[in-house]
């Protein structure tokens, strides 16, 4: 994919904040076990069925070990993180939370980790509290602090955010956050393809990501949760899987993580999240963070001088995405004139509709980076918005 | 896949200079005082949103339009061109019109009435090599259909 051609023009991609692409690795595993491997899971009593169960769950537990999870029925298998955190939102939000209790989110949240708790909150009566976010695109954990009360009884907050790359201070924000007595789900969907995370180092009660945005497949993603609070919380899906023993009067529920995966999961697209996880970690984090650190540094000075240009997210501890506008011409334009030159760019409000209005804009162009783009592909892009500045002189 | 030549007369094709100066100096751009028709054209993926101002008189011919709001080159110099061509034609005129642009976004090929019933406006066929775009080009046409539905309601 990385190799095609687009418009013409060599495929610059870079749109990997929105979906990466996937490594030789990953491809040749799903394919190989949707050739000589593929079977239903915890279903049958066959030999292959057995094997597909047991490759499941050692990705579980691969999944264990990348987020250093106490244990591998902590690792819940979701499509993504959207349905973790609405998996979230139903299972504890509406058994324990009542009306007078608060939820705060931030003010750079995806829609995806703001619209469940927003719709959770006007269900139940709750007040959904923001934290702000400052010039810089950096959360204000002073303001935040004040937020926090009893009455709060989750935060839940972005690791890194897909707008601003802001790398949020998510330690100190549990600290902060268990201190008043609330628990903590982490958004990660940007977080962990940039981030080593240590959930037990972290203490946060709920971590998710998705496996496409972390060269893994679509259709599959990872809650995590810790297990008092797997254990405490309604199932989300009811089917298939989930059960203990079912009567037509009463149905008692499996443990987790069986309670919060109803029906046939994805299963080779968890093999596939497997393999991505071997490859990310083959290639290491610190490699990785050493490449997208010199590729933001590189592309923000580049980018900078041209004129009119404006970037929005300055954060000091920022991953690998520049979001920015140019003048009065418009994201989407932007990203057309890019198109014709065969550069892959987001443009648009990017699900985070309040936080493009906390900065006065209705949409933004962004360049997101991965480890397998290069410098001479920034080049590429600098030229094409220089492209831009000629069409719409 | 294009040929990095052909990718220079896309553009071009796309950003013609009407388009750029009515992107640059959108026409009719200013809320109107005395409207007797409104709607409000959106669209959510892309951000583009528009409030469109009609007046339109006793019998039945749109005196006066004007729109407000922000988006793409493409969709406002749409609307700059459709205030322009709305402008002294009556309702079914009007959207008799509207069905014709859209025909000439959506569909393919594009007949000879069609053509000629756009007139000046057949300048959008470009956009029909970029298909994330033709609804930037519609987007106002629709918000007219609506605001002429708004009138006729009245």
């Amino acid at each position: 994919m990385l190799k095609s051609r687009m418009n013409g023009h060599p495929l610059v991609y870079f749109d990997n904040a929105a979906t990466t692409q996937k490594s030789r690795a990953v491809i040749e595993r799903m394919s190989s076990f949707y050739k000589n491997e593929y079977a239903t899971v915890r279903r049958g009593v066959y030999t292959f069925s057995q094997l597909s169960t047991r490759e499941c769950e050692l990705v579980r537990e691969r999944c264990r070990k990348f987020l250093n999870a106490a244990s591998a029925s902590e690792i819940i298998f979701t499509k993504g993180t959207t349905e973790a955190v609405n998996l979230v939102a139903a299972g504890f939000g509406r058994k324990f939370l009542k009306p007078g209790d608060e939820v705060i989110i931030s003010g750079m949240e995806h829609h995806s980790n703001l619209v469940p708790w927003q719709r959770l909150c006007e269900e139940k009566g709750l007040a959904l509290r923001v934290i702000p976010v400052d010039d810089q695109g950096e959360l204000d954990l002073e303001a935040f602090g004040k937020l926090l009360s009893a009455r709060t009884y989750l935060v839940a907050v972005t690791h890194i955010s897909n707008v601003l790359g802001t790398i949020n201070p998510i330690r100190e924000i549990i600290k902060m956050a268990h201190h008043a007595g609330a628990w903590v789900l982490v958004d990660g969907a940007q977080g962990a393809p940039h981030e080593k995370v240590d959930v037990q180092d972290l203490d946060c009660d709920f971590y998710c990501f998705s496996g496409h945005k972390i060269y893994g497949p679509t259709g599959i993603g990872v809650l995590y949760g810790k297990m008092k609070h797997l254990e405490a919380m309604d199932p989300y899906q009811f089917g298939g899987d989930m059960i203990e023993t079912v009567t037509f009067e009463k149905t008692t529920y499996a443990k987790p993580p069986a309670k919060f995966e109803a029906g046939t999961p994805p299963i080779v697209e968890t093999i596939g999240l497997g393999a991505a996880l071997d490859y990310l970690e083959g290639i290491g984090y610190s490699e990785i963070h050493q490449h997208e650190n010199e590729l933001l540094q590189y592309a923000t000075e580049k980018i900078k001088t041209i004129p009119g240009l404006r970037i929005i997210g300055t954060a000091n501890q920022k991953a690998s995405l520049i979001s920015f506008v140019m003048q009065d011409i418009h994201p989407h334009d932007i990203g057309t004139v890019l198109d014709q030159l065969g550069i892959a760019v987001r443009a648009g409000h990017h699900c985070a509709q309040p936080l493009m209005r906390r900065f006065g804009v209705a949409a933004t162009a962004r360049a997101s980076f991965a480890f397998y783009n290069t410098k001479e592909e920034i080049d590429q892009l600098v030229k094409g918005l220089h492209k831009v500045l000629e069409v719409f002189k | 896949m294009n040929k990095p030549a052909q990718v220079e007369v896309r553009l071009d094709d796309l950003y013609q200079e009407v388009i750029l100066d009515h992107n640059r100096k959108p026409r009719n751009f200013e809320k109107l005082e005395g409207a007797n028709a409104y709607s409000h054209g959106y669209n959510p993926l892309c951000g583009d949103d528009y409030e469109l101002y009609l007046y339109v008189d006793q019998g039945g011919t749109i005196k006066k339009v004007g729109f407000q709001g922000q988006g793409c080159a493409i969709s406002k110099s749409s609307a700059s061109l459709m205030t322009i061509a709305v402008e002294g034609k009556n309702i079914k005129e009007a959207e008799a019109l509207k069905n014709s642009f859209v025909d000439l976004l959506t569909k393919e090929p594009v007949s000879g009435e069609v053509r000629s019933a756009v007139g000046k406006l057949k300048l959008f066929e470009g956009v029909k090599q970029f298909p994330v775009r033709v609804k930037c080009a519609t987007l106002i046409w629709h918000a007219l259909e609506d605001a002429l539905k708004d009138i006729q309601k009245k």
